[in-house]
């Protein structure tokens, strides 16, 4: 309906407000391509119906084990209960909204994407432009070169290729891998998986958090890891040298000196050198560490051995991903589902694409009420044709529509997958 | 497996009353009077994997007593496992175990009735599969035993006999290629620890999916490329076993969905019963239990909790506690962890909820506190959900299980803080542990060696004033549990506490004199 004109004509939407959230199920949410997602066929299959949902509802309400018969009823009870947020669970081996009904223990995870969690909460001891819930352009830094080491470790390594990067709504990205094979990993296998990438380990009170070197600290890098190592070179020098700059303070450089080997003479100059001028950047302090380890090679070759692989170690503990492994390991963790809003920032839970994470700036990222002055807008500029527009879904006259598109072409590569394994599987059945 | 037995087959109470049970009839051929040395087909050799199910017939004694003694060794490896020894130890012990109550040979062997030790090892086996089926957690437990057992034979066994054991099981691991072994050259060198030049030229590798062998690729010790573990031949064992744990697990699950059906007299099911429940309660005691029944004398309130703190908590509670004073909060593991021990030492839950209220403090909104962490304090004292009344955790929990994350303050102070930060903690907690004293010496010597109960003990003994090597117990035991240190430090309170009492009584009476 035409709205009397304004000059301004945006609307405030505020994304805690129920009606927005009911718009934004009604009018934006992409179902199909969501249902296809999660089920990889297009019937019905176990993996959509026997599947978790965990809804929060206003007032800190949490409805766990709701699963749905089809995308449609989904829909409908998605607007119904019109939650601030949902969680998606695993397959389990029997309908969880059944589990009342059910034997004690007989339900039970089955089926689940392999999924990862990187927040910037790991990242607040090394982060030097914001703390806690806020995050910027510059600290998506780390996120990013996160996803990089991550994305290649998975694919190459472990041989995966259906991968689907979801930025949290705040300061954080989640990964979902659709892969047959990864659908089917138990707990244990999940765990040995996080295990091998999980590099960064240790509480508040352990100050080198990397150790993976065997019980001497001598061993060399695993293959895998040295390959992440020499792409986080650059990431190190680029990120936490130049930009972040985490050795400017005495805090920072502190925290240096600390998880390098505690050599009496080589420490004890940098950190006098260092008090001396406290002004030098990040890359100087560097340097210095750089040429006076490169000294010790040919006088004490053990000593600067010990130096390099401990230079490594820094490297990797200032960039490799920090990984929430606890999401990861269990199959009945439940994580949040993408394209959701996030309640504190509005902002809705979009693909990111890995090729270009560099480039990709949470602020940018629609809001649910910018999303919802588009379609106003849309509606204004066409007016009385709009009947004939009913068609199209209403995404696409919003900023929402490349991310819908990647998702259905990320969807559309999943299900061409599990077709071809459907197909072998009847084959070889007929062989018999 | 025992199949279910269709009606026919149930001895009849006309038949000989006596101990024979017909499990199944179907193919008894193989008759055990073959008292020969020499293998008989089918135990051709001394490992088993347990594929099909014996079908001969057993006494009602033999079905119990067998199983009895492969209990006994299963749950003295479960028993074992916690006590973490030095890995050559360990196998010995099982070595020695199992040859008391289930010996088995192998084919060089003479003079022993090979047959009969190997129906007596088939036998026992499939016994304890029905009776260990029916939880998951009974399942694991088993499978974990079982595997320590298989691995320990395995690796004891005649080379030969070995490999032709492994020859007849016919896996289908495929053998990677020299073009592309000199390809990955780099690589796979990489992952061979301490790398000879013939070392590599004579290793060959397998190439198998790598979730297949979730151990190698957890602890990084083998390479992975594009989904396939490559597993040299000196690490073949991590495959068999895992063969050997799978396929005992998917037989195990399909035990239980068959047991039900199961149709048997009541003269087996109380065996099977009794066996599962005896291995629980054995193997129960590592668990803590409050030494006394009447807890009510050692009721611990609220207020109580900081002077018990200063006087008898161990290191890992006094850093949560400290830390928990300081930033008037914990992260789950560690409120979950000083909950449940503050629990054991006889805080009451609305004490707890009492305590747990102030240690949070102002900042924290009553409406959060009700919300968001009176449940989780209930839960644990089983208020809520399940209502199961969980134990406080022991070391060996705190030690392996829940790792600190970057911003977690729970675990064990010797084995998650780093060197420097556990010195500082140390002396500043226990000023009677100097920074540079050889006792600090000790115990950081204790850490470098992973031996942290060790370390932990030495603690509690240089804080107590005793001896070193006294422990906490009447056998010197060490560290096993947070709570066993409280009741031993307050033991000893109570000692001097009551020789105080005795002198004054006998001064009293010096002087009545």
């Amino acid at each position: 309906m035409p709205v009397p004109v304004r000059d301004d004509p945006m609307t405030d939407y505020d994304a805690s407000s129920p009606q927005v959230m009911n718009a934004f199920y009604r009018r934006l949410f992409p179902y199909r391509p969501f249902f296809l997602w999660l089920n990889q066929d297009q019937v019905p299959s176990k993996l959509f119906t026997h599947r978790e949902f965990a809804f929060t509802l206003a007032g800190d309400v949490y409805l766990r084990y709701n699963s749905f018969h089809n995308a449609d009823e989904f829909k409908k009870e998605l607007i119904r209960l019109n939650p601030s947020r949902f969680e998606i669970g695993p397959q389990y081996s029997a309908r969880p909204r059944d589990r009342k009904t059910l034997a004690a223990g007989a339900l039970q995870p089955q089926r689940r994407e392999l999924v990862f969690d990187i927040d910037m909460t790991d990242y607040d001891e090394i982060r030097t432009c914001c703390t806690d819930k806020k995050i910027c352009k510059r600290c998506w830094g780390y996120i990013a070169a996160a996803v990089k080491v991550l994305d290649y470790a998975l694919r190459e390594t472990f041989g995966y290729k259906h991968l689907l990067w979801i930025y949290s709504g705040r300061r954080g990205i989640h990964c979902w891998i659709s892969d047959q094979s990864a659908l089917d990993l138990n707990d244990d296998q999940r765990k040995s998986l996080v295990t091998f990438l999980e590099v960064i380990k240790g509480g508040k009170e352990q100050a080198k958090k990397v150790n993976i070197r065997g019980n001497k600290d001598e061993a060399d890098l695993h293959p895998v890891l040295n390959v992440a190592l020499e792409n986080l070179k650059q990431e190190f020098v680029r990120l936490v040298l130049h930009d972040q700059d985490c050795f400017a303070t005495e805090r920072g450089w502190e925290a240096l000196l600390n998880i390098l080997p505690q050599d009496r003479e080589l420490i004890g100059n940098l950190r006098r050198d260092w008090q001396k001028d406290p002004t030098r950047s990040s890359v100087n302090k560097w340097g210095d560490l750089v040429s006076a380890v490169a000294k010790l090679q040919g006088k004490n070759q053990l000593l600067f051995k010990k130096y390099e692989r401990a230079m490594q170690d820094v490297i990797l503990q200032y960039t490799y991903p920090r990984i929430d492994s606890e999401v990861s390991k269990h199959r009945n963790h439940l994580l949040k589902s993408p394209f959701c809003i996030h309640p504190g920032t509005g902002r809705v839970c979009v693909p990111v694409n890995p090729e270009l994470v560099d480039d990709f700036d949470p602020d940018t990222v629609p809001t649910v009420g910018e999303l919802l002055n588009q379609l106003d807008k849309a509606a204004m500029e066409n007016g009385d044709s709009q009947n004939s527009q009913r068609r199209t879904e209403e995404y696409e006259q919003t900023s929402l529509k490349p991310y819908v598109e990647m998702f259905e072409k990320h969807v559309a590569a999943v299900l061409r997958d599990s077709r071809n394994a459907k197909r072998s599987v009847k084959q070889e059945s007929m062989e018999f | 497996m025992f199949r279910p037995s269709t009606r026919h087959n149930i001895p009849s109470s006309s038949s000989n009353p006596a101990l024979e049970v017909k499990l199944n009839k179907r193919n008894s051929g193989i008759n055990t009077s073959n008292n020969g040395g020499g293998p008989s087909s089918r135990y051709p050799y001394r490992l088993n994997f347990y594929e099909r199910p014996p079908t001969l017939d057993i006494t009602l004694e033999e079905f119990e007593t067998f199983a009895i003694a492969r209990l006994r060794v299963l749950s003295q490896i479960e028993a074992l496992s916690h006590r973490s020894l030095p890995f050559t130890q360990l196998q010995q012990s099982i070595t020695n175990y199992s040859k008391q109550h289930l010996l088995l040979s192998s084919n060089t062997a003479r003079n022993v009735n090979l047959d009969e030790e190997r129906r007596k090892d088939e036998i026992s086996h499939w016994v304890l599969r029905l009776s260990f089926c029916r939880s998951p957690d009974l399942r694991a437990r088993f499978i974990r035993s079982e595997l320590a057992l298989f691995k320990n034979r395995f690796e004891t066994d005649d080379i030969n006999e070995r490999s032709n054991f492994l020859k007849s099981l016919e896996f289908d691991w495929q053998i990677v290629d020299e073009s592309e072994k000199s390809r990955y050259e780099k690589e796979l060198r990489s992952c061979m620890w301490g790398n000879k030049d013939d070392a590599f030229k004579n290793e060959s590798w397998f190439k198998v999916l790598w979730y297949t062998v979730p151990d190698l690729v957890g602890s990084r010790r083998v390479f992975i490329r594009a989904g396939m573990a490559y597993v040299p031949q000196s690490l073949q064992i991590s495959l068999v076993l895992q063969a050997f744990a799978s396929r005992l697990e998917k037989a195990l699950e399909l035990t239980a969905k068959n047991l039900p059906r199961l149709d048997e007299d009541d003269r087996l099911g109380p065996v099977i019963d009794h066996l599962a429940s005896s291995f629980l309660s054995g193997v129960a005691s590592s668990d803590y239990q409050s030494p006394d029944g009447d807890s009510s004398g050692a009721l611990v309130t609220a207020e109580m909790v900081d002077d018990v703190a200063r006087k008898h908590f161990p290191p890992c509670m006094r850093n949560l506690y400290d830390r928990l004073k300081k930033d008037h909060h914990l992260k789950h593991f560690g409120r979950l962890q000083l909950g449940l021990f503050l629990k054991g030492i006889g805080l009451p839950l609305d004490e707890a909820v009492v305590f747990w209220r102030r240690m949070f403090g102002a900042t924290m909104s009553d409406d959060k506190f009700n919300k968001e962490y009176k449940y989780n304090i209930r839960h644990s004292y089983g208020q809520e959900g399940k209502r199961t009344n969980y134990p406080p955790k022991s070391c060996q929990q705190i030690l392996t299980q829940n790792q600190p994350g970057t911003q977690d303050s729970h675990g064990c102070p010797f084995r998650h803080f780093s060197p420097d930060n556990l010195i500082n903690f140390l002396s500043s907690t226990y000023p009677s542990i100097d920074k540079s004293s050889n006792e600090m010496r000790d115990i950081l010597d204790s850490v470098k060696s992973t031996h942290y109960h060790v370390a932990c003990t030495r603690v509690f003994e240089i804080t107590h004033g005793i001896k070193k090597g006294d422990g906490i117990g009447e056998n010197n035991e060490p560290v096993t549990h947070p709570n066993k240190w409280v009741d031993r430090s307050r033991e000893l309170e109570k000692e001097v506490i009551d020789r105080i009492k005795k002198n004054e009584i006998s001064d009293e009476m010096m002087i009545d004199a």
